[in-house]
Order: structure tokens, then sequence, then C-alpha cells
């Protein structure tokens, strides 16, 4: 694609997004999104940056993480921090209100860039040593690491300790969120294509067989983590700021991991529109479970956990499994595999 | 010298308890090399059959020992015949996949335990009837209640009955073999499928052992407490080596020990990052945790 | 390639379109006829079940009597709409954000836990509709925004109350606190005991902190038992308080144990015997003669077979002033019945319920001596103390 029709298909994007934010905000003449269904789909689109970056460590280079919740922790109590404790002088330094269209475009920026940095680091940090280590081990590391996290947070109280974040400032909105889900989206897939993807792919279907033919194993998953942590970190910036949902410690656990992993195992583990479909799901899904809830409390969570064992004895590999949705709706094609 | 020589006994009996769950985790690794987190669970679903049981005995009123051998006997199988369902019905199904498929099942019947029990049990915390009655001996300030000793105690004797099994007997023989190479030891002969039933079924009877313990030690049960405690014990069984027997009992002791220490300094709310920590070190420094052995991988 | 680029766009935004639009609603959609909806979220399930249930179960009852009374404005019945939170404070705002822009509910009750309700209150101010939680004590949580009010006392007054009755009552001169650091509700209620104390003339040693879901106490208790304090703060919530209770007796120490609110709940009776000598600061007694609290524990008891806890009677007295409200109100929309709660003024189950200027009521606190008998907690009476 020469540069010129990139630039078009940018263009194009953005412009979608600011006219749906529109749509969003103010509504089209009579007619408004229901704040609810709005709230939905405001969390689909950071979930669905959630997965898909984790789809970069479990599905592409085919290691397995369940620490998620960690990194967009380090990352979303990084951006908060930021846009509360210095956002309103960046604001103001252009002029503008914080809660104005300007001015939370420009704390948006310094502070999801902060975010994925911030993220990044801990991905560093986490990478190297843990990486030598494969499976089992790798899984309950990055588990352990995200526990640390997150009782580290609990004592800082600048952060809001356990109340949570409460004193973010709701900047995050619809075109944030897409834009980033789309970011992500676009990354991933890129990645995919070029040399590294391919050594990802290598690594995932034979390790030793990679390292013999001179793929750098660990400097290739280490790059993969911190991408995926920095993007990570970006979901919980987006999340951390969005309205009456501020983090909690006690939100970024074990099981909210799970959650993510979840998603992608669901739509199939290596497939981004994969990643993207369990996200959309898994989002849905609680939610539309909620009247059934009413009669027997706890009762979707339990359908929740026999829907992923289920998944597992009848469909391990997911819905899609390492194919994507391409245009041709009905038909499956095998692009996102290395070929 | 009171207050060291208390934290130390505190220090045990709270890693008697990790080392007792510890020793079920590290069975099933061992045979199968699957981190069963469902295991914290089965450990929590010993603690309600123990509570069931103990109710409908009316041992709150009643205390006695011959009859918390019986509840305790009566959670075992409750809780291997659970554990055999759960390996029959969710892990068999997908042993053939990626130990991936494996671990995310695992995880699966884990959640599956926990909110099932919030639906069935409800998620308020129980009182757990008192079948033997609290007493605390005192030796010199430091004080020690007979339910944390017989934790200790049970921990210990578990710990040499386990070892007798795997390695004295046909069955643990079997076990051995098994873990050793699976589709081999098929060709051998052995029924892998009853070897790997009986393990789940003995590793959850532990666990039920372990639920009924602690839950008169520490009467509060909720269908959540086999959590982080599972967790921590997986720690404890990575620590001392994971698929090793007293490695189990050594990492539980030590993670206990380790908690107690930090809870008593000024750092106490970073206890429940500390198992967590310890286990990133000794991952890094020796993988294969203080007693066990590590294994070449085979090209 | 840029097809492919164009699908992962699409199905990007595919939700937003799914989602479609609806006809803006006017400034009060509500219908003026049939039933009253109300909202009520709590946690139904976790950590915090025990709290959900009690106050949904007090809302039942109060909302019964109401609708058994012949409802309010004209014959009209109040349907209580119950959403479970899970004990996550994104649920809490998910679950309100569904009832009051999906189910159109009048007003909110809920929840008890502090964080879960300044996680979602501020749903409510945006949409303006009148939220009124029973039991979250956190002096921030009405500071969300003037459509948020409660019916309980604040953390403040509660360790000022404890820290008191410590130092007057108990003649307590040295205390130990013991913290659960994961609980906003515990902190802030430390932070009080602690400043009352210090400025009565005790001495207050440093917080021993602890975490939700510890079941193991006996490391940060060998550590207070070495300092020798008069009396012990347990400032944490009642799954926990009922294991430190019986851990400090078993290593031998006799002093009294004292707690706030959030130790009323079932599981406290784990505690049992070790629960002599502990005191509580508490919202309602079951022991005072008034009519309107004999009457409560008499219709509750028949109704849910168990006697109410303090949770329960909060959660019945916020459906009580909010009927109240609506009654005075004349109407349901958000702005008129906001200015009707901020003028309740209701003789409730917990004492007289006056809103003032901050939303909050000013009520006195009862301490309570903890007792157990026949396999149950009994909560003795001692004392009232009023706020200045």
């Amino acid at each position: 694609m020469s540069l010129a029709r990139k630039l078009v298909v940018i263009v194009i994007t953005l412009a979608a997004l600011l006219g749906l934010n529109y749509l969003f905000e103010y509504g089209f003449g009579d007619f408004q999104i229901n704040p609810y269904y709005a709230r939905i789909i405001n969390l689909i689109g950071i979930n669905i940056t959630l997965a898909v970056s984790l789809n970069l460590i479990n599905g592409l280079a085919g290691q397995f993480s369940i620490g998620h919740a960690g990194f967009m922790a380090v990352g979303g109590y990084t951006a908060t921090y930021l846009t509360v404790y210095h956002g309103r002088q960046i604001a103001s330094f252009f002029g503008s209100g914080i809660t104005d269209p300007l001015g939370s475009s420009v704390v948006m920026i310094p502070s999801l860039f902060a975010g994925a940095v911030a993220a990044a680091l801990a991905g560093l940090l986490v990478g190297i040593p843990s990486l030598r280590l494969k499976g089992d081990y790798l899984a309950i590391v990055t588990l352990g690491f995200s526990e640390i996290i997150r009782v580290i947070i609990l004592n800082i109280p600048a952060v809001g300790g356990a109340t949570g974040f409460t004193d973010a400032i709701p900047i995050t909105n619809f075109f944030w969120i897409f834009a980033m889900a789309v970011l992500t989206i676009v990354v991933t897939h890129n990645i995919a294509l070029s040399t590294f993807g391919r050594a990802l792919f290598a690594i995932r279907s034979d390790e030793i067989a990679a390292e013999a033919m001179g793929i750098n194993t660990t400097r290739y998953k280490v790059m993969a983590f911190v991408i995926s942590a920095s993007l990570a970190g970006v979901a919980g910036g987006l999340s951390g700021q969005l309205f009456a949902n501020p983090l909690n410690p006690q939100n970024l656990n074990f099981v909210k991991s799970i959650e993510v992993v979840v998603m992608i195992v669901l739509g199939g583990i290596g497939s981004i529109t994969g990643a993207v479909l369990g996200a959309t799901t898994l989002t849905i899904l609680p939610e539309a479970l909620r009247t059934f809830d009413q009669q027997f409390p706890g009762l979707r969570m339990v359908i929740y956990a026999l829907l992923l064992i289920l998944l597992m004895i009848f469909r391990p590999q997911g819905l899609l499994g390492r194919r994507e949705l391409s245009l041709a709706w009905l038909r499956l094609s095998k692009k996102g595999q290395a070929r | 010298m009171d207050t060291f020589l208390q934290q130390f006994i505190n220090g045990l009996s709270l890693g008697a308890i990790y080392a007792l769950i510890a020793l079920g985790y590290t069975m099933v690794y061992g045979v199968l090399r699957l981190i069963n987190f469902a295991h914290g669970d089965v450990y929590m679903l010993g603690a309600f059959a123990g509570y069931y049981l103990a109710n409908a005995l009316n041992m709150d009123a009643n205390p006695s020992v011959l009859g918390t051998i019986a509840v305790t006997m009566g959670a075992m199988a409750i809780c291997g015949l659970i554990g055999m369902l759960i390996e029959r019905l969710a892990y068999r199904p997908v042993r053939r996949h990626s130990r991936l498929t494996s671990l995310i099942t695992a995880i699966g019947v884990s959640l599956l335990l926990e909110y099932g029990g919030q639906v069935v049990f409800g998620a308020t915390p129980r009182f757990f009837p008192q079948m033997i009655r609290s007493q605390t001996y005192s030796l010199g300030g430091v004080q020690i209640t007979n339910q944390a000793l017989m934790i200790i105690v049970v921990a210990v004797l578990l710990m040499f009955g386990l070892q007798f099994i795997v390695h004295h007997t046909k069955i643990g023989k079997a076990m051995r073999a098994v873990s050793f190479n699976l589709p081999v030891a098929r060709l051998m002969g052995i029924n892998t499928d009853f070897v790997i039933a009986f393990t789940f079924a003995l590793g959850s009877a532990l666990a039920a052992v372990g639920g009924v313990l602690v839950a008169l030690s520490i009467p509060r049960i909720d269908p959540l407490m086999g959590l982080m405690t599972g967790l921590k014990a997986f720690v404890a069984a990575v620590l001392g080596g994971i698929g090793n027997i007293p490695g189990a009992m050594l990492g539980g002791m030590l993670i206990g020990l380790m908690e107690t220490w930090i809870s008593a300094t000024a750092y106490s709310t970073f206890r429940d990052a500390v198992a967590f920590a310890v286990l990133i070190l000794i991952l890094l420094l020796r993988p294969a945790g203080i007693l066990g052995t590590s294994v070449t991988e085979k090209v | 390639m840029k097809l492919h680029r164009f699908v992962f766009l699409a199905v990007a935004c595919v939700p937003a379109f799914i989602a479609g639009c609806e006809r803006r609603p006017g400034t009060s959609e509500q219908s003026a006829t049939g039933d009253i909806l109300v909202g009520m979220y709590g946690s139904l399930t976790g950590d915090g079940a025990s709290f959900g249930q009690s106050s949904v179960e007090g809302a039942q009852l109060g909302v019964e009597e109401i609708n058994n009374a012949g409802g309010l404005l004209g014959g009209r019945k109040i349907r209580l709409l119950v959403e479970d939170d899970q004990s996550r404070p994104e649920e809490a705002s998910n679950a309100v954000t569904k009832m009051i822009t999906q189910d159109k509910v009048v007003a909110v009750l809920g929840e008890v836990a502090s964080r879960r309700t300044l996680a979602a209150a501020p749903v409510s101010q945006k949409y303006r509709i009148p939220m009124i939680t029973p039991a979250s004590t956190n002096e921030r949580v009405t500071q969300v925004g003037d459509y948020v009010f409660r019916v309980c006392f604040i953390d403040p007054f509660q360790g000022e109350v404890l820290a008191k009755f410590a130092y007057n009552d108990l003649k307590a001169r040295k205390i130990a606190v013991l913290r659960d650091v994961s609980q906003d509700y515990s902190t802030g209620l430390t932070d009080a005991v602690q400043k009352t104390f210090t400025s009565l003339g005790g001495h207050v040693l440093d917080p021993v902190s602890y975490s939700t879901g510890d079941a193991d106490f006996r490391a940060i208790l060998t550590q207070v038992r070495a300092q020798k304090p008069d009396v012990i703060f347990a400032t944490g919530y009642y799954p926990e308080a009922a294991i430190i209770v019986r851990q400090a007796r078993e290593l031998g120490m006799t002093m009294p144990i004292l707690g706030g609110d959030g130790w009323v709940g079932d599981a406290l009776k784990n505690g049992r015997e070790a629960l002599k000598n502990t005191f509580i600061s508490n919202h309602y007694s079951g022991d005072n003669p008034d009519p309107v609290v004999q009457n409560f524990r008499k219709a509750y008891r028949a109704k849910f077979n168990r006697e109410p806890d303090s949770i329960a009677a909060l959660g019945y007295d916020a459906a009580k002033v909010l009927a109240d409200s609506i009654t005075r109100a004349a109407g349901t929309d958000g702005p008129t019945l906001r200015a009707a709660i901020a003028a309740a003024d209701v003789a409730g189950v917990t004492g007289r319920l006056k809103m003032n200027a901050s939303r909050n009521v000013d009520k006195p606190a009862v301490v309570q001596e903890l007792q157990f008998v026949n396999g149950d907690v009994k909560y003795v009476y001692r004392t009232t103390i009023s706020p200045n």
C-alpha cells in the first residue's frame, strides 16, 4: 500500500471515530445512544485492546501469561496519576479546561504515553528474567508478579490505596478507546506479518528448533512481552479514566487476568479477530445474563466457568482457531497463520 | 525472646497449613505435570463437607476425637470422589491436547468450584463447628493451641505416609512410572487412567484433611477460602521442588515462617507479596526448587 | 491487505451499530402511573455478601410494608429492582448505569461498602437520580455530589465514639490498632480513632496492618502483645474480626477489643467465647424499647427468620426515607425528589434521620458489649454517645 493510500485510510478511520464519538456524546437530532449501551460499548473497546495485546504473548508467541491485570494496573495508575496531579496544568497551558474537548485530548496523549512507557518497563522487568522459563512456570510467575503489583498499589495512599483511584478525572471517551483498539489491532497485525512475527511463530511451533535456526528466542519473547505490556498499560489508562470506573486494586487481581485469558481462548488463541470477537462476546455476555442473575445471584459466573471448561473439551482452539475473519464473512481465510 | 519463639511457633503452624495443601499439589503435578488450580478449591470443598457432616452429627454440642476422625474420613471420601469426577469429566478429555489447554481447564474448574460454591453454599462465611474444643498450651510465655499442634503433627504424618505410598507400594511404583513417561507406562501394561484417577483421589483426600483441620483451627469457611491459600500452597510446592513430597513440607514451612516474619515488621501489608516474590526468586536461581532435581529437556 | 484493515475496523465498530440509537428521553420519562421502580445494588455474592444480603432484606421489608399500607402517590406500589455487583466496584457502576438509564428507576439504594458507593455515585450524580446509601460510612461518599445521601453516621464520628469510650469508660491510656489496609472503611476509622484518642491525651501505638481474606493474625498479634496495650482496636470487618478476637485470646491477650459497625455480621459468631470483653459502636440497638425498633425486629424475624443486624436496619431506614420523600415530593422526577430527600426528617429504626447540609444524618451511636450466648452473638447495650 502506498504512503498516500495509507494516509487516506488513517484519515478516514479517524474521521469515522470522531463522527461516532460525536454521536455518542451529543446524539443525532432527536436520537441518542442509550448511556448503558454506550458504557458497554466503551468497555468492549477497552477489552479489545486488552485481549488483542495479550494475544501477542499468548497467541503469536505461544507463551502463557496470566498476569495481564498487573500491566494494566501499572499503566493505568501511571496514566491516571499524571492526569490527576498534572492534567490541569497541561490543559491550562493550552488555554483549556481539563474536561473540554481540547483540554482532555492534550492531556490524554501524554497520560496514555506515560502509562504505556511505565507498563513497558514493567514488562521488561518481568520479561527478562522470567521468559527464560516455560509454560506453567511462566504462567505462575506472571500471576505472582501481578499479585505483587496489586499489593504495592494497595500501599500507596496517593493513588487511593484500597478505595481505588476515585480522584480520576473522566477524560476517556469513545474516540480514544476505539482509536487505541484500532491501533492495537494494526500493531499486532503488522507484527504478525513482519520478520518479528515470523520469529514468534517459529518460537510458538518449536522453541528449541527456532533457537537452533539462529533465532534469539529470549530477545523476541521479551520484545513481545514489552509491546504487549505497554498496550495493556494503555488499556489501563483508558479504563481508569472512564467515567465512574475508577481503578481499584481489588479489580486488578487474578480474576481480571483470567477474564482476559478467557477472551482470547474463546476467540481462538493466535487469532486477532478472534480476540476481538472474544472480548466483545465476553463483555456483553455477563451484562446480558444480568436479568438471569436477579433470580439466582452468582449463577452467571458459574455459566462463565462452565463455558470455559466445555470450550476446552470440545473446541480447545477457540471459535476461530488461528484463523482470521475476513471481508468474505462466511469464508474463513488463514491469513494470520505462518505460511 | 518470648516474642521470637512465639513468632517461630506461629510461623510453623501457618506453614503446616500450606504444607498440608502443598502435598496434594505436588503429587498431582509430579504425576501429570498439571498445575491443578482447582486443588485449593477442593480444599474448600473439604472444609464444607466437614461442615455439613459435623452438623449432621451435631458435633458442636458433643465434641469428640472419634467423631472428628469420622468426619475427616467422610470429608476425605467425598473429596476423593469429587477429585476423581473432576479428573474424569474435565481433565481426562483434554489430556491429549496441549498442556496449555489443561491449564486453562484447571482454571475453569477452579472458577466453577468457587462460583458454584457461592451459589450452593452461599457467599457468606460460615462458622465451622468446634468438634474438638480449643485448648491453649502455654510453655514459658509461648502459646500454642491443640488445633494448631494437630495440624503440624498430621502434616508430618501425612508426609511420611505419602512418601511410603509413592516409594514402597505397587501403585506408587505405577505412579512414578506414569510420571516418568505416560505413553511408555501404558505400553508396559500399566492402567494409566486408573493410576491418574487414584492420584487425583489421593490428592483430593489430602486436601480434605487440610480443609477440615484448618477449619477447626480457624473456623471461618467460605467458598473463596481456597483461592489465596491454594496459590500460596502451590508456591510452597514449587519452592520445595515440585513433585517432591518432603520438599512440599519444607516449602510450606518456609513460606509460613517468612510470612510470619514479614508480618511482624512494619511491612505487614506486603505479606501477600512475599510468597510470590520468593517464587520468582527461586525460579530464577534454582528453578527445580530446593529439593528438586532439574531435568534436561529432550530434543 | 487493506481489505483486512477495513475488516478490523469494521469489527471494532460493529458493536456501536448493533446498539443503535433510541429516542432522546425527555427530562422525566417516568410514567405518572403504575409501579414506582426503585433500584438497589448490593454485594449479593463475593467477599461482602453478608452486607449486601442484609441491606437488601432490610429494604425489601421496608418496601413491603409501604406497599401493604397502600403504596405511595395515590396507591402506586414500589417495585424494588435488585442488582448484584459481586462485591466489585466496576460492577457496581455498571449495575447503577443500567438501572438508571435502562430500567429508568426513580432512585437508587445502596451500597454498603464505601468503595463501591464511591465508584457508582458519580453515575447517580450525572443523571440526576438520587442515591441513598444505607451504610457507607466513609466521609467522601456524600461529597461526590448533591444527589448522594446516606442514613448512617460517618467514620470520623464513629472513631470519636470508640476512642471516647475506650478513654472514658474503659480507662485505657495506651491502645493498639489493627487496620485492614484493603478496606477504606477500616483505614478511615483507624485515622479517626487515632486522632481522637491522641487529642484526649492517650497514646496510640503504630497501627498494625492486615488485608481482607487473611486468616492468620498470630504474627501481628504477637507483636502487639509485646507492647502491652490496654485496649486493642480492630477496625476491619466481621470475618477477620472474629478470627482476630479468637487468636488474640489464644495468645493469652485478655484486654478489651473494640471495633466499629463493620463487625456486625453473621460470621462474627466464629469468635465464640473469645468475644467476651469486646465492644463495638453500632447504628442501632435491638434492645431499644422504642416501638419502631421492636416492630421492625418482629416483622423482620417473621419474614426472614433471623434477628436483623444493623445493616438490615439501615437498609430498612433507607427505604423508609425514600418513601417518605416521594410522598412529600408528590412526584418522582430527580430534582424534586432530591430536594425532598434533602429535607427528610424521619423517625427511623436507627434513630432520627434528619438530613443535614452535607447530606449526612447527625444521629447518636450506641456502644454495645458482645456476648456469646447459646451459639449466637448477643449485642448488649452499654451506652449512647451523641455527636456534639
